[in-house]
């Protein structure tokens, strides 16, 4: 028996998070009516100021993705939980850094997923238009659902195996990720009201930075995060 | 050399839950190719032991030495070579047996991981059910695709805890048959039971614990 290289472990296991997420579709529409109601609250709370609303619209998807990440994140790690299937990976052996990776990966496909999905609704009940267009609110997605999902992966780690496990993920995650939403928050709403002061790139690049270092730390972290001490 | 000589090498290993010592200067060797019987009441450190032979737990004092190497400072090493049936399954609840299975050979490395899986489903009896996700499997059928899981990586160590629970007569007939084929075929094995009669069919050495420490029976 050869074992996999780090990739092609990752790839592997990467297939396993997709494959657990398609058998259970059940979970990922109650993700979609949940960020979906928070949107929708959003714009009744705020009443029908259309220029508030537009101005906002942006913080709120980024709002709506973030509450729904805990949900996400904490659930990625219950079927983990489940018959103590990741100390089956562990003690295959497989490489701590590999799962780590594909976990993550796998919850950022989620997200910018559920993020691409939210995009309708929040053009249409907050009555925005795109300015800079489609590809790049994909690119501010997806790099802002990286930047959840890596610290995400590993705080929802931490504290899959602690009796407040649902309060204590959000307490350790947001704190964390306020550089990150800011940067996605100010990045969505210059692709929604125009860039005439070219600042879309600044922003990136903070969110790029932001994901060097989380998912950097937790390649390296997350080894200890999921050992016995 | 030691490799082959030892399956694993215990000294003076002690672990701790909290203040409770669950395992108390546990010291033992057993040869490649042995087999242990591992007795005692609940809670008396089983299961514990085991789990510090598979690397899940470390030792909070002592030495652990598995297949010529220690278990702490080599832990990836020694996971190769060892497999643990446990209480819990390991099994993905929302896959099927045959994906929770070539998950695991592609893991492995097993070469040619489709039609090793198809012939581990048929050995463990669940050919039939192969496409059933586990979370409509009875325990006993469970039971059967976690050796399944265990047999697929071929380890020089095999430690099975409590094997025969959750099984019905047929199944504990063919659990007794995967355990004599795991010794016929050079792995040592470590049974942890309650079932000392049939334990003691399988195994040639035994060894009892009593709150942790090792005790005559």
């Amino acid at each position: 028996m050869k074992r996999p290289s780090l990739p092609r472990a990752v790839w592997v296991l990467l297939g396993k998070e997709l494959a657990l997420e398609w058998r259970t579709r059940a979970r990922l529409n109650a993700l979609l009516f949940f960020s979906f109601a928070t949107l929708l609250l959003f714009s009744f709370a705020l009443g029908p100021d259309t220029r508030q609303l537009q101005r906002g619209a942006g913080g709120y998807l980024w709002l709506g993705i973030l509450f729904s990440s805990v949900l996400a994140l904490g659930e990625s790690f219950r079927v983990e939980g489940e018959n103590a299937a990741l100390d089956g990976l562990r003690l295959a052996p497989v490489d701590a850094r590999a799962l780590f990776l594909a976990k993550a990966l796998g919850n950022a496909a989620l997200l910018s997923l559920l993020s691409a999905v939210l995009v309708a609704p929040m053009c249409a009940l907050y009555d925005v238009s795109l300015a800079l267009g489609l590809g790049p609110l994909a690119g501010v997605l997806v790099m802002g659902c990286l930047a959840i999902s890596a610290p995400g992966t590993v705080y929802a780690a931490i504290s899959s195996n602690a009796r407040a496990r649902d309060v204590l993920l959000p307490l350790l995650l947001f704190p964390l990720l306020v550089p990150a939403l800011l940067a996605a928050v100010k990045s969505t709403q210059l692709v929604i009201g125009g860039d005439p002061m070219n600042q879309l790139g600044s922003w990136l690049g903070l969110l790029g930075g932001f994901n060097l270092i989380y998912w950097g730390l937790g390649f390296l972290l997350f080894p200890r995060v999921i050992e016995d001490g | 050399m030691e490799a082959l000589a030892t399956a694993f090498e215990l000294e003076d290993v002690s672990r701790r839950y909290g203040r409770r010592w669950a395992l108390a200067r546990v010291s033992y060797r057993l040869k490649a190719g042995g087999s242990l019987l591992l007795t005692g009441h609940n809670g008396s450190g089983k299961s514990t032991l085991l789990r510090v032979l598979a690397t899940a737990l470390r030792p909070t004092l002592g030495r652990v030495r598995v297949c010529g190497r220690d278990a702490v400072e080599e832990q990836a090493a020694v996971r190769a070579h060892v497999a643990l049936l446990s209480h819990t399954s390991f099994l993905y609840e929302d896959l099927s047996a045959e994906q929770n299975l070539l998950l695991l050979a592609r893991l492995l490395g097993v070469e040619a991981p489709k039609s090793a899986v198809d012939e581990m489903l048929e050995r463990v009896g669940l050919g039939a059910r192969r496409h059933h996700p586990v979370r409509q499997f009875s325990a006993g059928m469970r039971k059967r695709l976690a050796i399944g899981r265990l047999l697929l990586k071929r380890p020089q160590l095999a430690l099975l805890d409590e094997p025969f629970g959750e099984l019905d007569p047929a199944g504990i007939t063919a659990m007794e048959g995967h355990v004599r084929a795991l010794t016929a075929a050079g792995t040592a094995v470590v049974l942890a039971t309650h079932l000392v009669e049939q334990g003691q069919a399988l195994c040639t050495e035994r060894l009892h614990l009593v709150e942790g420490r090792v005790t005559e029976p």
